[in-house]
């Protein structure tokens, strides 16, 4: 303990001095959970990127054969495939993290036994494949 | 240092000598089966009776004594000494997020204002039964137990980091204990709750970082409760949308 503690100019008796922390701005970087939370939340701008491209191609489309074509050629770009795996795999991290949280925002009864975590998340998997096999379908089956 | 002595790295902040916090180490013997609260204890009443920090029931009931210990908002009561590293000083906090008020002690303030806001009690629109008593189902009760669990220790706003990035978030606590009379069958207070749930510093300001569920010392999932409600509030919303007619339930 230390001899005669030096006062504090600022501090008046009976006003209450609160002591309140300030964010640091790379607070994300002191827990993991946090990076990895910071890191999903980046998805999005993956996902935002799709919905994007989905519109861009949806232009192309009635613009007409030959901006189509463009588009595909585009596409085609080796910088353009590889930017795309990348999206990819960022959208899937997003959407397998996203299945995985549903059975915490979704209670359901059966005959009033509340449905196991597992059984949600089952269902929103099948879900995903079965909406996943119609797209498919629709662009190359036909 | 010895096997059985620990080093306490405690955070002091005493407003009148210091206008920051500062770090403070002591050396404190160690008896077997010790939790952090008695090495607290051991301080206070044998090296510097001047350390504040608040504690009551010593068995994870009361709440009191939450802190940050090596980083982690725990109850000091029922973290063990052993179960910490000892190669290094073990660091003892006050709880993230709060203001300070002296030493380890944090003003709690906000928060029992922000509980206010969502009603945690009974609200009955009709009158009570005539005889006194409500009747509920074992199934009743079990639809809101888990939330009625909470101690209010606040380990959840300290570990959630958007209560300090946006102070009127209601946080997961409130939001939970809301969620624990919302899902009461005695209870129609639903629409009062909603008017303060649904905006924005209610259950929207959650980005579900998931923490508050992790450091609960009660297992209430408060995360779980406030993403139960999201869905809540968004079927709320379209149901006043599509049928404008319709009273709140």
């Amino acid at each position: 303990m230390s001899a005669g503690p030096p006062a504090n100019p600022d501090y008046r008796p009976y006003q209450p001095a609160r002591y309140q922390r300030r964010m640091p701005i790379f607070w994300w970087l002191g827990r993991l959970s946090y990076t990895k939370f910071i890191t999903r939340e980046l998805t999005s701008l993956g996902v935002a990127y799709a919905a994007i491209l989905l519109v861009v191609e949806a232009a192309a489309v009635r613009r007409g054969p030959a901006a189509y074509a463009a588009f595909v050629e585009w596409l085609q770009a080796p910088w353009v495939i590889a930017l795309h795996g990348f999206v990819l795999l960022v959208l899937l991290f997003h959407t397998v993290t996203w299945l995985d949280l549903a059975p915490k925002a979704l209670v359901l009864r059966v005959g009033g036994r509340r449905l196991p975590d597992l059984a949600i998340t089952v269902a929103h998997y099948l879900a995903w494949a079965a909406i996943s096999a119609l797209v498919f379908w629709l662009l190359v089956g036909r | 240092m010895s096997r059985d002595t620990v080093t306490l790295e405690v955070q002091r902040y005493r407003p009148e000598e210091e206008r920051e916090p500062t770090w403070e180490r002591f050396e404190v013997p160690v008896r077997k089966e010790w939790m952090v609260l008695d090495a607290l204890n051991y301080v206070k009443e044998q090296l510097d009776g001047t350390l504040s920090f608040r504690w009551s029931c010593r068995m994870g009931v009361c709440g009191s004594c939450g802190m940050t210990v090596d980083g982690e908002p725990v109850l000091t009561c029922t973290t063990y000494l052993d179960s910490l590293p000892r190669d290094r000083p073990v660091r003892v906090g006050p709880l993230a997020a709060f203001p300070v008020v002296r030493d380890l002690v944090i003003d709690m303030s906000g928060f029992v204002a922000k509980l206010a806001r969502v009603k945690p009690w009974i609200l009955r629109q009709e009158e009570p039964p005539a005889d006194g008593e409500y009747l509920q189902t074992p199934a009743q009760l079990a639809d809101y137990k888990q939330y009625s669990m909470c101690i209010n220790c606040l380990l959840c706003y300290a570990a959630c980091p958007i209560v300090p990035l946006e102070p009127d978030f209601v946080g997961p606590a409130a939001i939970a204990l809301a969620q624990r009379y919302n899902l009461d069958s005695r209870d129609q207070g639903n629409a009062e709750r909603l008017d303060v749930l649904s905006q924005h510093d209610g259950v929207w300001a959650c980005t579900f970082v998931g923490e508050c569920s992790v450091v609960c010392p009660k297992d209430v999932d408060p995360a779980g409760a406030i993403q139960r409600y999201k869905v809540e509030a968004t079927a709320e919303w379209f149901q006043s949308l599509l049928m404008p007619w319709r009273g709140k339930s």
